[in-house]
């Protein structure tokens, strides 16, 4: 079945897997689970270098391949993020920018007037924000007004592992705006993956529930085909449920057993 | 003088430029980006921005994250 491609600030992607590069057992793991997830899009954390500077986690991850898509976790208020995205530009990562404004340090939770400040300043400054906000269909809105490239609403809280916990929000959210939904956080296993592309969501973010995998690589993959099918099977257009059954064989044409 | 980088005291000649920090410390310049007291330095102006006592410098870089 055909499909069209996840388009974000003008750039098309072919996978709806975007993938991280925290918390792996190993470099040479996360470079097996990123090939295994056949993601595109890969997060990174920009921080202090430490000195002396020595290996480089882009020593393994194929920047001619994979589109960088630097993350401002940490930041407490719009100035920092804002200020980060400037570096992370500067570094030559690009314009693509995974925009977090944490309100709460328990729940990792958006501070929503914080990111819509920072969403209206950076894309008035040539950047492609993809804003990690909650689940609120009003917030994805104005983030959509204030030049969003997409709305990244979380299906729980951030390394949660609890899936999508308000998936009829996330259902308004898609019917509220016409950018780009892609779920970013709390995916615990495939078929949390799933039931987001189901939803009809673009797109699906995660990096706990690989990389924390007992089999990362595996993982990976089981991601991979989870967010296909789930993609696939809201393409196909599922069936109304129904309280009571409804026979799949012929009623007609019974053979008669009675003696 | 004296100047913080990436939050540790450092002790370095007056006049100093960013690009001479650098060198010094031998950071890598590919994905690196460099913020003088939280502004961004652009890599065109390393040589010619000039580090004054009391400077906080950031250097920074892609790490893990998700």
């Amino acid at each position: 079945m055909y499909d069209t491609s996840l388009v974000l600030g003008g750039k098309e992607f072919t996978s709806r897997l975007i993938v991280g590069t925290g918390k792996y057992a190993s470099m040479e793991v996360m470079r097996e689970a990123h090939e295994a997830a056949g993601a595109e899009i890969i997060t990174v954390a920009v921080r202090r270098v430490s000195l002396p500077s020595g290996e480089s986690i882009l020593d393994y991850i194929d920047t001619k391949r994979y589109t960088l898509l630097p993350n401002t976790a940490g930041c407490y208020t719009a100035d920092e993020a804002i200020r980060t995205c400037y570096l992370a530009r500067e570094a030559g990562l690009g314009d693509l920018v995974k925009l977090e404004v944490i309100g709460d340090q328990r729940t990792l939770f958006p501070d929503v007037m914080g990111l819509l400040e920072a969403t209206r300043t950076l894309a008035r400054e040539g950047f492609i924000v993809m804003p990690y906000t909650n689940d609120d269909p009003v917030m994805a809105r104005k983030l959509q007004d204030a030049g969003a490239a997409c709305v990244m609403p979380l299906g729980a809280p951030i390394g949660s592992g609890l899936g999508i916990r308000n998936p009829y929000n996330i259902k308004i959210i898609l019917e509220s705006v016409t950018v780009p939904v892609i779920v970013d956080a709390g995916v615990g296993t495939a078929s949390d993956a799933a039931i987001a592309m189901e939803l009809g969501c673009d797109g699906v973010l995660m990096n706990t529930a690989i990389a924390g995998a007992q089999d990362a690589v595996a993982m990976a993959r089981a991601m991979k085909l989870a967010v296909e099918a789930g993609r696939l099977a809201y393409r196909a257009g599922r069936i109304g449920k129904k309280l009571y059954a409804t026979a799949s064989s012929p009623l007609e044409g019974l053979p008669d057993w009675t003696s | 003088m004296k100047i913080s980088v990436n939050g540790k005291p450092m002790e370095v000649e007056p006049g100093l430029t960013v690009e001479g920090l650098l060198t010094r410390l031998d950071v890598k310049r590919e994905y690196t980006a460099v913020a003088v007291n939280r502004d961004v330095v652009r890599k065109a102006d390393y040589g010619t921005v000039k580090l004054s006592e009391g400077d906080k410098v950031e250097i920074v870089r892609p790490m893990g994250g998700g």
